[in-house]
């Protein structure tokens, strides 16, 4: 198996199984257990397989392409420095789903955590393994989302919902931030791929860009990573289960942040601006992070801000700029996840044995616990910095690099002791966590009697502390080569010599260490009465919650702002709405006018036509007419709307468009009977206000006001267009299809040819919107309850139904069935003679004026005759009208043609023609783009029936015709 | 010579198809009852149809022709459903 195939698998194998394991049954512990370790063994196991390839700066590379248009390639690429970092995320990730298997309890939803858990393995594989820098920002921000979804894993609990978003809102802000950057670095480098950018390191960092390209990158890094200002959601994060917080704030999730500061590190770092704004946010995370660790009472709490404070560290040392500071991050990334991994899985057991996290109340448990206890003690001890063990020697190398000048300025004056100090305090958290929970007396009124979790529970924390162990121990011979490779991979030729063994001899760093330790025992004896009193948070700066300011930021924002912004400009008045809109496009109109020339070409009107001009007076009147009538006359505002759409309708015929006019013409029927059909069901007619009282001086004049806009507006509109439509036409694409209509798609109909062939796609989209529409209308329309004003028969018909009551030869209905009955059976006559029509309008559609559109309008208008000429129950009991059947055919046969051309071959909707000889027709054209237009036609139909017999319906639904025989069943027929 | 007419013809029949719907829409617009607007609506597309019929005759196309059909299959559609409508409250029973 070549390294490229290993590489593709490590990555797809997570997101595979995490798909599978969202799949799995709610109990199957086991089995979802099995399912993630065998990934993560898989993924470790390749990981190593791979070692060979990726030592003394070696990179195993594979490419595919992905946006060719944009120059983007999906590259997947491993290092020395990201396969420490695959290994890492695999193999603690393995450690953690032991772990995870005896944590859950049998009654969480375990498919849902494995799922999260794998795909965020994945997401994590995927930001670590990226070559392309695009590709890492989109992974980067698939692990925001993610760990939102596991901190919030428990969502029935208000904090961890609250940690959730408070972890999303930061990390993904960051995220976007991160995005911006990249595509900074991006453009400066001129391409995206990261074997190009990190060869560009003197091209970014002499750019002008250089700043706020360096400032995006770090926004994103840095709220990642948790580092001040931005820490505050890291503690809330603890609300997630303990495994996930075991995964996430060790060896993953905020380790990216360090990862992405590692990474851009040859081509950023270096600079004054680099070493002020990294340097400043890691030292004061470290010492601040230190500081707030010893006073939380929260077991995990202590845990995440001791996180916090290691981050810092790591940051630190990535921000002073020299290769030996860089040493000593990675090495401290790897040290951090083994023992603050540890430390989290046995903070778990405590929770789990005892029933509570609360320091408080816990003690003496070294008695209970004993395994447990010696494995926490030594893991402390490692993160307290105590010798042989793995953090003695990588806080060993962070004081030397201390100690050492590097730009001379007061923060880096100060280095060495806030580094002593910081020390100092995680030798006291460290102390604390250990004396106060296994040592002291027998804890008392605790929900259980703690003993020792079952063997594979502890196994992970077994193995870690032997890590940590056996690294600091013998450095140079486990973590060394991996640690080289690293290195090389990250620095190349810069790399330092440097030296992984205990004793460098009786130096500062040493005796800063011993400081460190004597002074931390000091400090914690020194402390113990305020810590046992009891009160959560360090004092005076437990008063300042970030939660809280980060609350009322995103209250101003996002509440009190956007209210007092929506009570500045919004209304519900539909009047001052439009004003505004108009006044708005009247304003940006102008202005490109007054700044340029408006110059309509006036030697256009040539060749006026007196009939025309009159039938133009004529539209406009109605047009005009219509909208003064629309709000208290509606029939007559729709009688005119008609008139003006059949002059619209003229006007296309010509000026020689007859396939808009024929389209016109058939929908504007439709829309007049469709309207008439829901004005049965609108309010009754309002009075106009004048009648109520009289119109004041106020309200003339806003009306005067109104007008005026609405003139002006309109006239603007209409010289805007005269002006473009009377310029010399470009070379538009219009040509184009002129030229291939009938030797591309092999129809003379330009129109539908683009519809159904050139734009086939385009038609597509759009008629899977029409019979969404349709669905959608249908169903509100299922549950539709009118006015209670229109709920009753309408009036005509009361009248009626009175009037054949009180004639002694008259019988009830018999005014409806005399109504229109001559007209009536026409129309149903005409029915046979509409389809025909439709038929004929549908087949020659690709050659002249037509196309399943206007046949699937004609098709419909003949249905909506049938239903006014009988009546909804005399149709439904004569014709079984399926129109979800119709829309269902339609869509199959319209996505059906485009398939079928990928079948042979062919991009989607690809068309094919060919003259058939067909007996008595003789030669006809057929094209497959009339299989699609068939398509067209049906779905239409069905679309426009749908929604056409949902609302003739409404008349039989309503309670007071319960005359009716029997009930109807739904429109659709589909039960 | 037989062009001449048919051109001057057409033109004046033109002009007066026009004012007939001049006439048809005064009567939209000022009704007064609304089965008045409904008759001047029906009166208005029959006089668009006869519109496009000249423009057949005038340009020679066929396609003129099957617009006015289009108005004469389905043009009565309108009235009718609006006559439904005046007379019975709802267009669809």
């Amino acid at each position: 198996m070549p390294g490229e195939t290993a590489l593709i698998v490590i990555l797809l194998l997570p997101f595979m199984a995490a798909f599978v394991a969202g799949f799995l049954p709610q109990t199957a512990r086991n089995t979802e257990a099995w399912l993630a370790g065998v990934v993560a063994v898989i993924g470790l196991g390749l990981s190593l397989w791979l070692y060979p390839q990726v030592t003394d700066g070696g990179v195993v590379r594979a490419e595919w392409t992905w946006m060719p248009s944009l120059g983007l390639n999906f590259v997947l690429r491993m290092d020395g420095f990201a396969w420490l970092f695959s290994v890492l995320i695999t193999g603690i990730g393995l450690l953690v789903v032991l772990y995870a298997r005896y944590y859950m309890s049998p009654s969480d939803p375990v498919p849902r955590f494995f799922a999260f858990f794998l795909a965020f393995m994945g997401a994590m594989l995927g930001l670590v393994l990226s070559g392309n820098i695009i590709q890492m920002a989109v992974f980067w921000e698939l692990t925001s989302i993610v760990s939102f979804l596991l901190i919030g894993y428990w969502h029935h609990n208000a904090s961890a919902r609250d940690g959730a978003r408070m972890a999303l809102t930061i990390t993904g802000t960051g995220g976007l931030c991160l995005l911006v950057g990249v595509l900074l670095i991006g453009h400066i480098v001129g391409s995206y791929d990261l074997d190009v950018v990190l060869a560009s390191g003197d091209t970014i960092r002499d750019h002008d860009l250089y700043a706020p390209t360096l400032i995006l990158v770090l926004l994103g890094a840095l709220t990642k990573s948790a580092q001040f200002p931005f820490h505050f959601w890291l503690p809330h994060a603890m609300a997630a289960p303990t495994p996930v917080s075991a995964y996430l704030h060790s060896a993953t999730m905020v380790k990216a942040g360090v990862f992405l500061l590692v990474r851009f590190w040859p081509v950023m770092a270096g600079t004054d601006l680099w070493f002020l704004i990294v340097g400043a946010a890691g030292l004061s995370t470290l010492l601040l992070g230190a500081y707030f660790a010893i006073f939380q009472q929260d077991l995990k709490g202590l845990l995440a801000y001791s996180t916090i404070s290691h981050l810092g560290l790591i940051t630190t040392l990535i921000g002073l700029g020299s290769p030996l500071g860089l040493v000593a991050a990675i090495f401290h990334i790897v040290n951090h996840a083994t023992f603050k991994a540890s430390l989290f899985m046995a903070a778990g057991i405590i929770d789990h044995e005892t029933g509570t996290r609360d320091m408080r109340r816990l003690s003496g448990l070294r008695r209970a616990l004993p395994i447990t206890a010696t494995l926490a003690m030594v893991a402390s001890a490692a993160m307290a910095g105590v010798p042989l063990l793995n953090g003695f020697l990588s806080k060993e190398m962070f004081f030397t690099e201390a100690v050492e000048n590097h730009t001379g300025s007061l923060l880096d004056q100060s280095l060495p002791y806030v580094a002593t100090l910081a020390g100092m305090f995680s030798v006291v958290y460290s102390l604390r966590f250990i004396h106060k929970v296994f040592f002291g007396p027998d804890a008392v009124g605790l929900e259980k009697e703690p003993h020792e979790p079952p063997h594979w529970m502890r196994l992970p924390i077994e193995l870690l502390v032997l890590a940590c162990l056996i690294v600091g121990i013998i450095p140079g011979i486990t973590i060394g080569p991996f640690l080289a490779s690293a290195v090389t991979s990250v620095l190349g030729p810069e790399t330092p010599y440097y030296s992984l063994s205990i004793w460098h001899g009786f130096n500062l760093p040493l005796l800063m260490s011993i400081v460190a330790l004597v002074g931390g025992v000091l400090i914690y004896l020194a402390l113990q009465r305020y810590l046992s009193s009891g009160i959560e948070g360090p004092p005076w700066f437990r008063n300042l919650k970030g939660q809280r300011i980060f609350e009322r930021l995103l209250v101003t924002l996002s509440w009190r702002w956007a209210k007092a912004l929506e009570k500045l400009l919004g209304t519900r008045k539909l009047q001052p709405q439009l004003r505004l809109l108009i006044g708005t496009v009247l304003l940006a109109a102008c202005l490109p006018l007054f700044m340029g020339r408006f110059a309509p070409n006036l030697s256009a009107f040539v060749g006026f036509d007196l009939g025309f001009a009159t039938m133009w007076a004529v539209g406009m009147a109605c047009a005009v007419i219509a909208a003064y009538q629309a709000k208290y006359h509606r029939l007559v505002a729709l009688m005119l709307m008609g008139g003006a759409g059949l002059v619209t309708c003229i006007t296309f015929v010509w000026f020689s468009a007859p396939d808009l006019a024929l389209t016109q013409l058939l929908v504007e029927i439709v829309t007049t009977v469709l309207i008439l059909l829901g004005l049965r069901w609108l309010p009754k007619r309002m009075d106009a206000p004048e009648l109520v009282r009289p119109a004041t001086l106020m309200v003339t004049l806003r009306r005067y006001r109104d007008l005026l806009l609405a003139i002006v507006a309109g006239l603007g509109t209409a010289a805007l267009s005269f002006a473009v439509m009377t310029r010399p036409a470009f070379d538009s694409v219009s040509r184009f299809f002129l030229e291939r209509a009938y030797t591309e798609g092999g129809g003379t109909n330009v129109v539908n040819v683009i519809l159904v062939d050139f734009r086939g796609f385009d038609t597509l989209g759009e008629v899977v919107v029409l019979a969404t529409v349709a669905i959608t209308i249908y169903v509100l329309l299922r549950r539709f309850r009118p006015a209670a004003e229109s709920v009753g028969l309408p009036e005509q018909q009361r009248i009626q139904a009175d009037f054949d009551a009180e004639q002694p030869h008259r019988r009830p209905g018999d005014t409806l069935t005399d109504y229109l009955n001559i007209p009536s059976v026409i129309m149903q006559w005409m029915f046979p003679v509409i389809i025909v029509l439709s038929m004929y309008l549908f087949l020659r559609g690709h050659e002249l004026p037509g196309g399943g559109f206007a046949a699937g309008i004609t098709m419909s208008i003949g249905f909506i005759l049938q239903y006014m000429a009988g009546g909804t129950r005399w149709v439904e009991a004569h014709l079984r009208i399926l129109p979800l059947r119709w829309i269902g055919w339609g869509l199959l046969f319209a996505g059906g043609t485009g398939i079928a051309s990928t079948l042979f071959g062919f991009p989607f909707l690809t068309s094919y023609f060919q003259y058939l000889e067909v007996p008595l027709i003789g030669r006809v054209p057929v094209a497959s783009a009339l299989l699609f237009d068939l398509g067209i036609f049906l779905l239409v139909v069905g679309a426009t029936v749908l929604i056409l017999i949902a609302l003739a319906h409404q008349s039989v639904r309503s309670p007071k015709a319960a005359r009716a025989p029997r009930p109807l069943g739904p429109v659709g027929g589909e039960q | 010579m037989s062009a001449t007419i048919i051109i001057w013809s057409v033109s004046i029949a033109q002009i007066l198809l026009a004012l007939a719907m001049v006439a048809a829409t005064l009567r939209l617009i000022k009704g007064p009852r609304a089965q008045d607007r409904v008759l001047a609506l029906d009166t208005f597309y029959v006089n668009a149809m006869l519109m496009m019929l000249t423009f057949g005759i005038r340009t020679g196309g066929e396609l003129y022709f099957e617009a006015a059909l289009i108005i004469a299959v389905l043009g009565f559609v309108g009235t009718v459903a609006l006559a439904k409508f005046l007379m019975r409250g709802e267009v669809i029973e």
